[in-house]
């Protein structure tokens, strides 16, 4: 067998494919679902924190800005295992798939408050005395001028670290939530070939790349001509 | 002075920022149709005034009365009242995000709480007033300086308020752009708007002011008729500034 007939064997066996992609196209399904569950509840969060920062109440801030720093500073998948096996004696029982949405989308919200929060603080002064000076109360402020003007400035980073957090997805195969990573695993220890895990990291790129181009393709739409 | 025809008054009105007093005890008041001139060299705290009279800036000491209402009473509904008082700022500030059209209806909405065809059909009368009423799908950042600073003023116009304050309305326009902006002004006086004008357009300030009010270090020096203030200033200080800016 030469090397590249090797290679094949390993990574693209023909059988292996047909016999597993059933599987790996459930995992996919797992895998969208808590991405898109992540990314909804993730970024709302994120931005409701953002904006109840500006109301610039100390205390209220001061608890908002430990979670934020805590929840950017600890690796997901200590927060998972840590859910997860700890929760349990607590008396709170997660199925491990609550708990991946739950950890992803509390990083997330951490990550995405401190863009949504860049974004309001680089809105210029004017914008809010002008708000003001018409009778709109801070909140309408806030919700009418500001955060339509912040939030269109923090897509380009915020879809890199949506990206970046959807990814974690397959942090849930060491709890046991059957995404990709889990199956193509599973079906890799039984087959004893890589060609799962290849067909589970091509599942990844189908899967993301559209979300990059999405993500570019949201960038320049929310794009305006500035005054 | 009849009380009932004065539409704002200021009494006593101070303002530090930090150790820096900017305004030393402010007197002032304007009667109802009234333009008035504010002028005076930078720093003499002549913004600082105007963003007290709707406490953009909140004053550190006296008073500001719109119509009766003392803006600085505990328990006074700021935004009903900012709503009565338009401002126009040197940078337009339009919202970058919205149509022209919707610049001008959000406060109506959100502060009137009015439908929003009526809304549109106010914004609609209000550019036609500025003459861009071919503009209202447009966003700002579409338009001269001179054409964002009319929206600004359709903008504030449209709420109906009792007084407008201008802050250096034109300071950041090109020459060729001020002439526009300057006509609406003038309209809008001869339409009976009472008006507060802080500007370095002191042909305007001759031809349309009724009353010039000239400021110096956080004090009002001298005020009076633009015969008065151009032509036969008491103060030396006024005699100064006049001189410099007519050279």
């Amino acid at each position: 067998m030469n090397r590249w007939d090797l290679f094949i064997e390993t990574f693209f066996r023909p059988d292996l494919i047909e016999k597993y992609w059933p599987d790996i196209a459930g995992g996919v399904v797992v895998t969208v679902q808590v991405a898109v569950l992540v990314v909804l509840t993730g970024i709302a969060l994120g931005l409701l924190l953002a904006m109840i920062r500006s109301y610039s109440l100390r205390g209220v801030n001061l608890v908002l800005v430990v979670f934020v720093d805590v929840m950017r500073s600890l690796p997901p998948l200590v927060l998972i295992l840590l859910f997860y096996f700890g929760l349990p004696s607590v008396g709170i029982l997660l199925p491990s798939f609550a708990v991946l949405w739950l950890v992803l989308s509390l990083v997330l919200a951490a990550f995405a408050e401190e863009i949504f929060w860049a974004g309001i603080l680089s809105i210029r002064k004017g914008q809010w005395e002008a708000a003001r000076s018409t009778g709109l109360s801070f909140s309408q402020t806030l919700t009418f001028v500001i955060v339509p003007q912040a939030v269109r400035m923090t897509v380009a980073p915020l879809t890199n670290r949506t990206i970046a957090i959807t990814k974690n997805t397959a942090l849930g195969t060491v709890i046991g939530v059957s995404e990709i990573l889990n199956q193509a695993t599973t079906a890799q220890s039984f087959s004893g070939s890589a060609t799962p895990l290849m067909m589970g990291g091509i599942a990844y790129i189908v899967l993301f790349i559209p979300i990059v181009i999405a993500g570019r393709w949201i960038e320049t739409r929310f794009a305006w001509r500035r005054a | 002075m009849n009380q009932t025809t004065d539409i704002l008054v200021a009494r006593g009105l101070r303002k530090s920022f930090g150790e820096l007093e900017v305004l030393k005890g402010i007197d002032f008041s304007l009667r109802q149709g009234e333009l008035v001139f504010v002028i005076g060299p930078s720093g003499s705290g002549k913004s600082t005034m105007l963003r007290c009279f709707n406490r953009l800036e909140e004053p550190t000491e006296g008073s500001v009365t719109i119509d009766g209402v003392n803006l600085m009473a505990p328990g006074v509904d700021i935004n009903s009242m900012r709503r009565q008082i338009g401002m126009v700022f040197q940078q337009f500030n339009l919202y970058p995000h919205l149509s022209v059209s919707r610049n001008i209806t959000l406060a109506l909405r959100k502060v009137l709480k009015r439908s929003a065809s009526q809304a549109e059909e106010t914004a609609r009368e209000m550019l036609e007033m500025v003459g861009l009423e071919e503009k209202a799908d447009a966003y700002p950042g579409e338009l001269s300086g001179g054409q964002q600073q009319r929206v600004a003023i359709a903008r504030a116009v449209a709420l109906e308020p009792k007084v407008m304050l201008f802050d250096e309305p034109t300071s950041a326009l090109d020459p060729e752009l001020v002439g526009s902006v300057l006509q609406v002004m003038r309209k809008l006086r001869d339409s009976g708007m009472t008006m507060v004008v802080v500007s370095h357009e002191m042909r305007f300030a001759r031809e349309a002011a009724g009353r010039i009010v000239f400021m110096s270090d956080g004090e009002i020096i001298e005020e009076g008729t633009p015969d008065q203030i151009f032509e036969n200033p008491s103060h030396r200080r006024t005699r100064e500034f006049v001189a410099e800016i007519s050279r």
